[in-house]
C-alpha cells in the first residue's frame, strides 16, 4: 500500500485531483479569456513593483549619499528628507487603490467568469 | 530591543491600575480562546479560521501580527533618541506590503491551502519542498519568536515595576502559558480574534497619545519638530539622516543592506503569509491587505508624532529613563506627559492604558507565531512528509496542539537565558531569511515555468544557509562589547544585516537548482497552477457551519 502512494505523492498535490480537474485546468489556460487575464494582472503587477522598487531605493540611496540634498530646509522645521520619507507613504498608498481599482475592474469579472466555468465543467 | 537592566515605570500610585488593565486583557484574550474552541471543529477551522473572516477583520487581524512590541515601542523610541533615523525602519515596513499585495496575497490564498509550503507542493514533489519550506518557516518564527519572548520580560518588568529577575522570570513563563492556552485551545480563530482586539487598542491608543500631542503644538508638525530638535540638545542634525545609520562607508552598504531585507522580507514571513488563508476569496485578501496598508501605514506616521513627541516633552538624555530603556520607555513615559505627568490621575491612567495596548502586543504577536510553527510541524511534517497525506484529520488536529504545547516550552526555556544576551538582531535576520529563502522560492513558483522541485529546495537552503553563515561571522555576534559574545572576535564579513548578499544568493541558488534537477512534471503543471492562482478555480472554499 505505501509503496503505490509514494511514488504518486513523490510527484505535487496536483497529482490528487481527479483527472479531469487537470483538463479543465489546462484547456481555461489555453483560453482567449485567460490570456488576457493573465496580461491585465502582469501588465500591472510588474511594472508597478519595477516602480515602487526603484523609488524605494532611491530613497534609501539619498539617505546615505545625497545628505545635502536631504538636509534642504523646505518650510519651517520641514526637510526635504522628512518630505521624502511621507511620499514613501503617499506612494504606497496610491499604487495600493491604483491596484485595487485595475483589479476590481479589470481583473474580478474575468476571474469570476472562468471560475465559474471550470466549477461548471467539473460540476462543483 | 535592548535587554538592558531598566529602571520600573510605574509608581505605587498607578502600579495597581496597571495591574488591572493587564488582568482584564488576559480575561478577555482568555475569553476569546475558549469561545473560539466551541467553534472549532474542522482542520480548516484550526489552520484557517474556518476562512470565515472578512478582508476588514483579516486586515485588522494581518495588522495585530505585523505590528509587534517593537514596532508600538521600538519605533518609537528609536525616534526618540535618534530622530528622523528612527522613521526609517517604519518606511521599509510600510513599502514592503505592496509586494504582499501585488505578487502574493491573492495567489496564495487561492493555491494553498494552511501552510507556506503548500503552495510550493502543488507541482514540486511534496516530501522535499515541504521539509525546506517547513525548515526556513520553522526557523524564521522561533528566531523572530525569541526575540519578542525576551522582549517581553524586559518590557513587563518595566511596565509593571518589576525588576528582580526572578519576576521577570515569571513573566516570560506567564506569557508563554498565555500563549500556549491561546493557540492550543483557540487555534487559527482564537488568535485572529485575539490581533483583532490587539490592534483595535493599539490602534485607539496611539491616536489619542498622538492627537493629545498635537494638541500641545497646535497641530504645527514643525514646531513639534523644532522643539523636539531643541530639547534633544542634537539641533538640526536630529531632523536629517546619520544619527544612527551609515557614520562611514560600511555602515551605508549595511543600511542599504537593511531597507532591501525590510521591503523584501515582509512577504516571505510565514505568520503574515498564512493569515491570507483566514479568507473565503482572493478577492477579501487582497481587501485584507489593503486594510492592513492602511492601519499599519497611518499606525507608523502616528509613530512619528510619539516619538518627535517623546523627545519634546520627555527627557531622553544621558541616564533618563528612555536612554537607560533604549527608546522602549518612550511611548508610556510620554503618555504619562500628555495625561498631565507623574503623579496625576490623568497621567496615571494613560500611563496604564499604553502598557497594557503594550502588553495585548506582546501576547498577541507570540501567539500568532506559535501558530505558524506548530501549523508547520503538523500539516507540513507530520502529516504530508511523515504520515504522506494519509494522516486523519483528527491525528493532524492532536499533533498540532502537541507542536503548538512543545514550541511553546522551548520558547519559554530558551528565552529565560537568553534575557542576558542582546538578541535584538533576530528580528532583522527574521527579516533577512524571509527575503532570502521564502521569497524566491514563493515568486519562481508562480511566476516561472521551467522553476523545479530543485531549484525550491536550492533557493530555500541557500538562502537560509547563507543569511544565518553571514550574520554568523558579522559584528553581531562577535568582535564588538555589543555582540552576542563579546569577548570573542570571529567577525570577517562587515555588515551586520546579510540581506544584500544573501536575498541575491537565495534568486541565484534557485536559477542554479532549477537547472541542475532533470524534472519536466512541475513545469508540466505550471499552467494549471496559474489558472488556479489567478481564476481562484478549485481553491479552498470556506467552511460553513
Amino acid at each position: 500500500m505505501a509503496d503505490r502512494v509514494t511514488p504518486m505523492y513523490g510527484s505535487g498535490e496536483a497529482d490528487r485531483l481527479p483527472a479531469h480537474d487537470h483538463e479543465v485546468y489546462n484547456a481555461i489556460a489555453q483560453e482567449s479569456g485567460f490570456t488576457e487575464l493573465r496580461r491585465r494582472y502582469r501588465s500591472f503587477a510588474f511594472p508597478a513593483t519595477i516602480a515602487f522598487m526603484a523609488w524605494y531605493i532611491l530613497y534609501v540611496v539619498c539617505n546615505n549619499w545625497a545628505r545635502d540634498f536631504m538636509n534642504t530646509k523646505v518650510f519651517g522645521n520641514i526637510n526635504v528628507a522628512l518630505i521624502f520619507g511621507l511620499l514613501q507613504f503617499v506612494s504606497t498608498f496610491v499604487i495600493a487603490y491604483l491596484y485595487a481599482r485595475h483589479a476590481n475592474k479589470s481583473l474580478d469579472p474575468l476571474a469570476t467568469q472562468l471560475r465559474e466555468e471550470f466549477d461548471r465543467e467539473t460540476g462543483r | 530591543m535592548s535587554t538592558a537592566a531598566l529602571l520600573p515605570l510605574a509608581t505605587t500610585g498607578n502600579r495597581w491600575l496597571t495591574i488591572a488593565l493587564f488582568v482584564a486583557v488576559v480575561a478577555l484574550t482568555l475569553y476569546i480562546t475558549f469561545w473560539a474552541s466551541r467553534q472549532s471543529k474542522t482542520a480548516a477551522d484550526y489552520y484557517a479560521g474556518g476562512r470565515s473572516f472578512s478582508g476588514f477583520q483579516n486586515g485588522l487581524a494581518v495588522s495585530g501580527d505585523y505590528m509587534s512590541a517593537a514596532s508600538f515601542l521600538g519605533i518609537s523610541g528609536a525616534i526618540a533618541l535618534y530622530g528622523y533615523d528612527g522613521f526609517l525602519y517604519s518606511i521599509g515596513f510600510l513599502v514592503a506590503w505592496l509586494v504582499a499585495l501585488l505578487l502574493i496575497a491573492e495567489l496564495l490564498r487561492n493555491s494553498g491551502r494552511y501552510t507556506m509550503a503548500d503552495q510550493l507542493a502543488y507541482r514540486m514533489r511534496q516530501t522535499p519542498v515541504r521539509t525546506a519550506a517547513a525548515t526556513s518557516t520553522i526557523v524564521v518564527s522561533i528566531f523572530y519568536l525569541l526575540a519578542q519572548m525576551v522582549g517581553a520580560g524586559s518590557l513587563v518588568g518595566l511596565l509593571l515595576g518589576v525588576t528582580s529577575a526572578t519576576l521577570k522570570n515569571l513573566v516570560i513563563v506567564l506569557v508563554g502559558v498565555l500563549m500556549i492556552i491561546y493557540v492550543t485551545f483557540g487555534g487559527m480563530k482564537g488568535t485572529t480574534w485575539v490581533q483583532i482586539v490587539k490592534a483595535v487598542m493599539l490602534m485607539v491608543g496611539t491616536l489619542l497619545i498622538t492627537v493629545l500631542v498635537l494638541i500641545k503644538f497646535g497641530f504645527n508638525l514643525s514646531d513639534l519638530l523644532g522643539a523636539a530638535a531643541e530639547r534633544s540638545g542634537k539641533g538640526e542634525a536630529f531632523l536629517q539622516p546619520g544619527l544612527l545609520y551609515g557614520k562611514d562607508l560600511v555602515g551605508k552598504v549595511d543600511f542599504l543592506s537593511l531597507g532591501l531585507a525590510l521591503v523584501l522580507g515582509t512577504a516571505g514571513l510565514p505568520h503574515i503569509l498564512i493569515r491570507f488563508y483566514t479568507t473565503p476569496t482572493a478577492k477579501a485578501a487582497r481587501k485584507s491587505v489593503l486594510w492592513a496598508i492602511g492601519l499599519i501605514g497611518s499606525f507608523y506616521l502616528m509613530t512619528l508624532v510619539l516619538g518627535f513627541g517623546a523627545a519634546a516633552l520627555v527627557d531622553t538624555g544621558k541616564g533618563s529613563q528612555i536612554m537607560t530603556s533604549a527608546g522602549n520607555a518612550a511611548s508610556p513615559l510620554l503618555a504619562q506627559a500628555v495625561g498631565g505627568g507623574e503623579g496625576t490621575v490623568g497621567g496615571s491612567v494613560l500611563l496604564a492604558v499604553i502598557s497594557a495596548v503594550a502588553f495585548a502586543t506582546i501576547l498577541a504577536v507570540v501567539a500568532g507565531l506559535t501558530l505558524t510553527s506548530a501549523s508547520s510541524v503538523a500539516h507540513d511534517l507530520y502529516a504530508n512528509v511523515y504520515k504522506k497525506g494519509q494522516a486523519s484529520e483528527q491525528a493532524e488536529l492532536r499533533v498540532v496542539r502537541i507542536a503548538a504545547f512543545g514550541i511553546g516550552a522551548i520558547a519559554i526555556l530558551l528565552a529565560i537565558p537568553a534575557q542576558r544576551l542582546n538578541i535584538a538582531f533576530l528580528v532583522a535576520l527574521a527579516f533577512a531569511v524571509a527575503a532570502s529563502a521564502n521569497l524566491p522560492a514563493l515568486l519562481y513558483n508562480l511566476f516561472w515555468k521551467r522553476f523545479n522541485t530543485t531549484g525550491a529546495i536550492f533557493s530555500i537552503y541557500g538562502g537560509l544557509i547563507m543569511a544565518v553563515l553571514l550574520v554568523t561571522f558579522s559584528p553581531v555576534v562577535s568582535g564588538t562589547p555589543m555582540s552576542l559574545f563579546p569577548d570573542a572576535d570571529f567577525a570577517w564579513f562587515p555588515l551586520r544585516n546579510p540581506g544584500l548578499i544573501s536575498i541575491p544568493f537565495g534568486f541565484l541558488c534557485g536559477i542554479i537548482g532549477t537547472f541542475l534537477g532533470k524534472e519536466t512534471h512541475p513545469a508540466e503543471r505550471f499552467d494549471e497552477l496559474s489558472v488556479r492562482a489567478l481564476t481562484g478555480a478549485g481553491a479552498e472554499k470556506a467552511v460553513v457551519h
